[in-house]
């Protein structure tokens, strides 16, 4: 890998993974084949990068990314050529208001808007709070009815942070958006961001007295499928769980993992009942089980989970996987990949069916996201 | 009078790819200094205080040889004509 940033060559059919590590950003590039990939990084060395994304909205790729400096804070940068140039640091500023008391620690979350107000784009930031942009991250506020929620002063962090990590929007009415943070679990709005209600009626919280709070619970992520929206998929600090009605309830699907407790999920991209996670041991140790790399894959919503293991290491592989280091493409057969605390990255083409090590030697892995570039 | 700020590499692109920032102005505290700063590169500024206006954990600021953390913080009263020099912690892994 060259030490001087680049950026991707990536052109339309190829596929691009954004990395985000604690110590920069970096690039993998492929063909659609999957099997072989160009490197390139590190994108602000030195600094951690939690949140990317790749917004094809507007008809050309265009990144984001939130760098965070050690000392001098997190800034949200735009590449339009695929990270070969970066917007300036001063432009774009995500700020909470004076009179909040809150100060942006990191950002953890960028998620592009409905595909009909290409404008329109969500931050998911540390302390929990999100932010929108109307005008193509221009300018950024923060979401009044979540900023001024009576829960606020109970929500408590957790090793991450106060961090809000997961923004999923309802495809077919925009007005209705899911939030998930830790602690405090996950919140819907119905009004457009108005007003925001607790969403974790069944999730438990093994870390507290009352094991079934309204509120409180340690959300690590959730996910789903925009055909059917109202399905979603919970990894929990302890516990594994599906809601087919828009987190009104939720329901207990470990079924045969290892653990129920891990950070990271994904859905596959063609397919609403297919799932992937990786366990961890406990809590009290943040390892994949028995020393062995398994991806878990349901295909059938959780009714069974099935260990996905050919390629990676099976001995003396004490990996750790966190909350957005997983994702998968869109191509069919559907790619999977995921980066682990080591500064490894493996990647799948066939589904998760086999998988190789893409690279090894990076700095910790803390995000992952992977496009197909349109 | 003027203010002169000493910034780290990391915020040289901040101002113009200059490592010092002369203000005209007088200013009686680091508080004040700051303000002057706020309103002529706020950018720059948000980098080294957060929205609520305190210096950000891991960076330090210095008059002379005086760490402010020590002297009185944003209150530390200043000559006229200061340097401050921002330097980041040595914090970090």
């Amino acid at each position: 890998m060259p030490t001087e940033p680049v950026g991707s060559d990536a052109e339309r059919g190829d596929v691009l993974l954004m990395v985000g590590t604690t110590k920069g950003a970096f690039f993998f590039t492929s063909d659609a084949a999957r099997q072989a990939w160009k490197a390139d990084g590190p994108h602000f060395p030195g600094e951690e990068v939690y949140a990317m994304a790749l917004d094809q909205r507007g008809g050309s790729p265009r990144l984001w990314a939130a760098p965070g400096n050690p000392f001098f804070g997190v800034t949200l940068r735009r590449s339009d050529d695929l990270g070969a140039t970066w917007s300036p640091k001063d432009q774009r500023p995500v700020k909470f208001p004076e009179d909040s008391g809150l100060s942006i620690n990191r950002i953890w979350q960028i998620t592009p808007g409905p595909d009909d107000q290409p404008d329109r784009m969500f931050l998911g930031v540390e302390p929990t709070c999100l932010f929108e942009t109307t005008d193509g991250g221009d300018s950024w506020a923060p979401v009044a009815g979540l900023l001024e929620h009576e829960h606020r002063e109970k929500w408590t962090p957790g090793a991450g942070g106060l961090c809000l990590h997961t923004i999923l929007q309802h495809p077919e009415t925009p007005e209705r958006i899911l939030v998930a943070f830790s602690t405090g679990g996950v919140y819907g709005t119905e009004d457009a961001g108005r007003t925001w209600n607790p969403r974790n009626r069944g999730v438990r919280a093994e870390f507290l007295p009352d094991k079934h709070p309204e509120f409180g619970q340690c959300v690590h992520k959730v996910a789903h499928h925009p055909s059917r929206p109202e399905r979603l998929f919970l990894q929990n600090h302890w516990g594994l769980y599906r809601s087919d009605d828009w987190a009104a309830s939720w329901q207990d699907i470990a079924n045969g993992v290892p653990s129920d407790f891990g950070f990271a999920m994904a859905v596959h991209p063609h397919d609403e009942d297919t799932v992937y996670i990786v366990p961890m041991e406990s809590d009290g140790f943040r390892c994949t089980p028995e020393a062995k790399m398994r991806v878990y894959r349901t295909r059938d919503a959780g009714e069974s989970w099935h260990p996905l293991t050919k390629g990676l290491p099976q001995e003396d592989a004490y990996e750790t996987v966190l909350r957005d280091g997983l994702d998968t493409d869109s191509s069919e057969p559907a790619g999977v990949y995921f980066g682990t605390r080591s500064g490894r990255i493996y990647a799948s083409h066939d589904e998760g069916d086999s998988w190789t090590l893409v690279h090894a030697g990076l700095p910790p892995v803390v995000c992952v996201k992977a496009a197909v570039i349109a | 009078m003027s203010v002169t700020f000493l910034l780290p590499g990391q915020l040289h692109e901040l101002a113009g790819g200059q490592r010092r920032v002369v203000l005209d102005g007088h200013a009686g505290t680091v508080r004040e200094a700051f303000a002057n700063l706020r309103d002529r590169l706020p950018a720059l500024y948000d980098r080294v205080l957060t929205e609520q206006g305190e210096v950000r954990p891991h960076v330090n600021v210095f008059v002379g040889r005086d760490n402010i953390r020590w002297s009185g913080g944003l209150d530390t009263p200043l000559e006229p004509d200061p340097e401050l020099l921002i330097l980041p912690s040595v914090s970090g892994g």
